[in-house]
This record gives structure tokens, sequence and C-alpha cells, in this order.
């Protein structure tokens, strides 16, 4: 088992070692970092070094309890969203917090504290947990909550799995009135009608989120679509629960001149025309709401061999819509590949030391990796830097060490809790060592 | 259908138990360590829903003297038994065990010896129930001597061997003896090692063995391709398998 290539979302491989355990309590010592499903983009989940071990936790997908009146799950890290999601759709229960993506896992999930499309009103994931088992680096294993050890449980929440092995997790699902989204969807031509509808929206409907033709510009600039959606009243399309599409994967990576701004600007036409001008009302699963590129399996391959990154960064709220006006500016003025762009607005500050979403809203945008985009990160890094706001860990690739530094005041405190516990800063990531300076 | 099985705790075992809950079967799992055991079976409780968790008992595939009374135990919790799974037992590559006379002496004494051992004893559980189906994981390394697989292959040739015998023995009592020859598949025993082409996963292993005990078939490969690439390994004549490196 010599060195391996090892990938996050993005398709940029490390060498590095990987094992996979089906029995977290047996992991062995020299592990530095446990890993999901690799859906984080950039290295968050990549060995810090050539020698280093981490361990996949996706064979150790074991639910330990679930109390039915409350709806406390505990399960081992591995377990999946979309395994859950199976599990207890069909029995009306559902997880209160999901990313774009069932492909994760519940380790990961407390590990970036994900954020879903809810985050105005129900904020982010590490909410809704209750209790962490966490194998930390002398080996110990400790059970944490909001009374016991606090300081781990808050550093492990949004601490990108640094903090120590997330072995299990006691977290909330929701109770839901049926197993269907009522959906609703606006076209939109500009930026500010995009904005707008956002903001209003969010007044009316639990689960927001804009699609935005990052490509666009001119009059069109900031075109999208923005879907509204929440659990469904009555029981739709029948009493039972949808079951997720079967993938249809992409067989191979395609060439690198698939995806380019022409293609992608088709694309986009397309989606924006075929919406059409009137708003949609519709009854949606789940899984086709929350999750529509999970319909698609390996879809990172589109990219080809280059890879892809993604840039998501939070603007706080008193800059929030003038600076996704800006930002579309500078992706525009810059010609940059923004092949997918996303908007959504976010609520509360997580308690978790190092959670990304602030009040304020949020932009995502997949970037093919070419020779600009290292100046474009470090752009718009000191962009968000100047509007006090900050970049999501589990898409980065490419934010340098004092460019996070400058848009984290809470680092100073998220390191010394990690020291606490990881003096010789035993467990790390390709990530830690690019962006907290970990050895190697 | 009321099952035991053996190696429920870890992948195609803990795929396949999964699956006979999920279509409601009644289980009870028997495995070497308590801890391991509890967790599975709470899982499947959560799983299928179940008011109680399913009932566990030790028995150790190392220790024969283990295999009565877990058997005895698992009976009589069961009421009555139709199918025993056995999928628990010792791999390592050949590099290991070239360097490791000691496991190489283990997986030959726990993947032949006690197999064999532990499937006598439960075939006569099902044969005083009238009947019922033995399932056990052997494996495509049992079906031609190839270099990478020289001992675990032949303890799984040997085994496979005896599981044709058994069913030819007692066929007419009753007694359905089901042979799961997986390839390469995607589980904490393979992990680290690179997939060869048409690996496949768990899930997909246990879907294929319960068509197969339902079919009351005698072998099953599972993923289904595995069938055809072992016809073809199997007529390569000697000189393409000395120089060959699979």
């Amino acid at each position: 088992m010599s060195g391996q290539l090892i990938s996050g979302w993005g398709r940029v491989g490390i060498v590095g070692k990987e094992i996979h355990t089906d029995d977290l309590s047996q992991l062995p010592p020299e592990i530095t970092l446990c890993r999901g499903l690799g859906r984080s983009y950039g290295d968050a989940s990549l060995p810090a070094s050539p020698q280093s071990v981490v361990a996949c936790t996706t064979l150790a997908d074991r639910l330990l309890h679930f109390e039915p009146n409350s709806g406390r799950v505990k399960s081992e890290a591995g377990v999946s969203l979309r395994m859950l999601a199976r599990v207890f759709l069909p029995r009306g229960w559902f997880v209160p917090v999901t990313p774009g993506t069932s492909e994760v896992t519940v380790g990961g999930m407390v590990a970036a504290d994900v954020h879903g499309k809810n985050h105005h009103v129900d904020g982010c994931f590490g909410s809704y947990v209750d209790e962490l088992l966490i194998r930390v680096a002398d080996g110990r294993t400790i059970v944490c909550n909001r009374n016991n050890e606090p300081d781990l449980f808050w550093a492990t929440i949004g601490g990108m799995g640094l903090t120590g092995h997330i072995l299990e997790v006691t977290f909330r699902m929701n109770r839901i009135p049926s197993p269907w989204i009522s959906a609703e969807s606006v076209r939109v031509n500009d930026i500010d009608t995009l904005l707008t509808e956002l903001r209003e929206s969010s007044n009316d409907w639990p689960f927001t989120v804009a699609w935005v033709d990052g490509l666009s510009g001119g009059r069109n600039l900031g075109r999208g679509i923005v879907y509204k959606g929440r659990w469904s009243k009555r029981t739709a399309n029948g009493l039972s629960a949808a079951a997720p599409r079967q993938a249809r994967a992409v067989p191979c990576d395609l060439p690198n001149w698939v995806l380019n701004r022409w293609s992608v600007g088709r694309f986009n036409d397309v989606t924006y025309y075929r919406h059409g001008a009137r708003t949609r009302v519709y009854t949606q699963s789940p899984y086709d709401f929350f999750y529509p590129l999970d319909s698609v399996g390996n879809w990172n391959r589109v990219y080809g061999r280059r890879g892809f990154t993604q840039y998501q960064c939070v603007i706080p709220e008193k800059h929030g819509e003038e600076g996704m006006r800006q930002l579309l500016q500078h992706l525009s003025e810059r010609h940059a590949n923004a092949f997918l762009c996303v908007i959504k607005n976010c609520g509360d500050e997580g308690h978790g030391l190092l959670s990304f979403p602030l009040s304020g809203m949020s932009a995502a945008i997949d970037l093919p990796i070419d020779r600009h985009t290292q100046d474009l990160v470090d752009f718009l890094n000191e962009w968000v830097i100047g509007l006090g706001g900050r970049i999501y860990l589990a898409k980065d690739a490419f934010t340098r060490a004092e460019h996070f530094k400058a848009m984290e005041p809470r680092l100073a405190h998220w390191k010394s809790v990690r020291c606490r516990w990881d003096p010789t800063l035993r467990i790390r990531s390709a990530q830690s060592v690019r962006i907290f300076g970990d050895p190697e | 259908m009321n099952c035991i099985v053996l190696g429920a705790t870890k992948g195609m075992g803990r795929a396949l138990t999964r699956a006979l809950v999920a279509r409601g079967d009644t289980v009870c799992l028997l495995g070497r360590n308590q801890e391991a055991l509890q967790k599975t079976a709470r899982d499947l409780q959560v799983r299928g829903d179940l008011e109680q968790e399913p009932q566990t008992v030790l028995c150790d595939l190392e220790e024969p003297e283990t295999f009565s009374k877990a058997l005895d135990v698992a009976v009589m919790v069961l009421g009555e038994v139709n199918l025993v799974v056995i999928t628990a037992g010792v791999f390592a590559t050949q590099d290991v065990l070239d360097n490791d006379v000691r496991l190489a002496q283990q997986l030959m004494q726990v993947d032949f010896v006690q197999t064999i051992e532990f499937c006598e004893q439960a075939k006569e559980r099902l044969l005083r129930n009238g009947g019922g189906t033995l399932c056990v994981f052997s494996s495509v390394a049992g079906d031609r001597g190839r270099a990478p697989s020289r001992v675990y292959g032949a303890a799984k040739a040997g085994l496979s061997t005896y599981l044709e015998a058994l069913d030819h023995r007692y066929h007419q009592e009753g007694l359905r003896v089901l042979c799961v020859k997986p390839g390469f598949i995607r589980t904490s025993m393979t992990a680290g090692l690179a997939p060869p082409p048409f690996a496949g996963n768990a899930d997909g292993v246990a879907k294929r063995v319960i068509s197969a005990i339902d079919g009351q078939k005698p072998v099953v490969y599972a993923p289904a391709i595995w069938r055809w690439v072992m016809l073809v390994i199997r007529f390569l004549p000697r000189f393409i398998m000395r120089r060959s490196r699979f």
C-alpha cells in the first residue's frame, strides 16, 4: 500500500495513503486525519504529506440509536446523508439542515458545520448536534457536548476534523409534515431583481437559493432563477416518499475544452429561457429539490483533468447586497470562468468556533482551475477582507494563510483549543498545513 | 424467514443482514466481538424499525468448541431456523502470508477446517428442522489456482468443493446449500488493494445473494459478471497462467 493519489471533489489529487475501516473504535494510531465521502472541493480531506495516513470512514455506517419521540439519532461518523434520507424520509423525518449534496457523511457535516438553503432561519447543522464522540490526538476517546468539554465540542463543529477524529455523532432530526417539497421558482433578469426577490422570499420561505448565470454581463448581469421551497403540508403524489433517482454517472473524464465560456454560456441560456418568464409552482421530491446534481454521478468529471475549485464567501449584512453586485462585476470584468454561481442569504453566525456562515449573503462560484485561478482567489480574498467577510474552508484550495488570518478573528481562539488537545498538531490535513501553518 | 448470521458485523455480512432485515426476516447475529455485535444489532433495529434489537450470540470461527453452544442458543432464540449464513473468514494477500507462516496456517484453519466444521453443525440443525438453506461465502479465488491467491484460493477451493458435495448428499433431505463466490468487492477486507475491473460493492452482493437464496441456487457469483470472468480464467492454458500476474 504505497502512496496513492487522493483528491477532493475538485479532483486535484495529492499523494498519500488512505485506509478504509468499518470499525472506528479500532482506528490505528498513525492516522492523521479522517475523511468521509471526499466532497470537500479542495484539500480539506487530504493527507498533510505523502507519508501521512488518512482513514476513510464511509464503511463505519451504523445507526446506533433512534428516539422516535424526539427524533434524536446517534450514528457512526461514516453514515451518509443519502442513507439517512433513505431510512428516515419514509418515516417522516429529515435532517434539519442539509447541504447541496446527499453524498456527505455525518462526520463531514460536523467537521464543515454545513449549512443549507434554510440557513437564514435554521442555522447550521452544528446547532442540531447534541453530542460527539471524539478520539483526540493522545488516543483518548472523549464524549463532548454543550456541558462536557464545551470548548472541544465547539472547536470540532466546523473544525475541519482537526481537533480529533469524530467517531460518533448524536443529532436531532426534524419531523416533516410530508416527504415532499412545495416549491416555487422565479426567473429574474438582473442582479437587483434577484437580490430583491431573494430578500423578500426569505421572509416567507424556509428554503431559498438563487442560481445566477455567472457569465452574464452588462444589462443582464446577475440574471438567474430564484428557487424557494417548504415541506409540503399535505401529502402530495400519494402517501409514500419518493425514492432517490438512480444516478447516471459521467463515465470518464471529459476533455478540458468541453466546458468553456461558449458551451457553459449556451447551457446557461437554455436553463434561463427554458424556465419561462412566469413563476413556476410545483411539488418536488426532496431529492430533486435539495440535491439536483446528485442525479449525475461523478459530475466533477465534466471539468476534465484540470480539475476545478469553488470559491465560496459570505459578506456581512450591511454590505451583503452591494457585495454580491460587486462580486459579479469583478467576475465579469476579469472574464472569470464562473461556470456555476449560487447566491443565498445567511442567518446568524453559529457557535462553531470556525463555522462559516454569518448574517449576510453568501456566494459560491465553481471555477475550472487554470493559471489565473490563484490570482483570482487572491484578488477576491482581499476584496472579501475589505468587506469583513470570509471564505468557506470546505470549498477552499487556494486561500493563503495570511488572508485567512485576516478574515477570521476567531482563529486564535480555535487554535488555542486545538493546541490544548493536540499540542504537537498530530492531526492535520493538507489544508491545515497550507492555511494554519502546521508542520508537513 | 428466521436466519442465523455468522459475520454480520462487517462488509458483505453487514450488507446482507441489513437486506434480510429490510425484507422482514428475523435474524440472530453470531460473532466474536460483543461490542461489534451490539452496535450491529442496534443498527439493524434502527434501520428496520424493529421493536427489539436482534439477538446476539458469541461465537468465534477460530474456536470450534463455541459452535455447538452458539448454534443451540440461536436456535432456541429463533424457535425455527430456515437460513444459516456464514460470511466470516480470514483474508490476507499472498505477500503478507509469505512473510507470516502462522497467519497462513490460521487462514487455512479458519477458512477451510473450521468453516466446514461450522457447516457440519449448522447442517444438523437445519435438517432437524426438516431442511433450510445454508449460505456460505466462498470466493472466486477458489475457482482456479492463481499466483496472487495461492493459500487463500486453496482454502476457498476446498470449501467450494465441500459445499458442492454437501449439496449432493443432502439435497433430497431438504437442505439447500448456496456457495457464494464474490469477486473483488470493496469492503474493509480489500481496503488498500487496487480494485481490478468489475469490482463490486457489498450492497450489490447482498441483493444477488438474496435472490439466489430465494431461487434455491447452488452457486452464485457476485457481481454477476464474475461468472464469465472466471469461466475465461478457468480455461486459460497454463503457459499463460504461469506468465500472468493475476
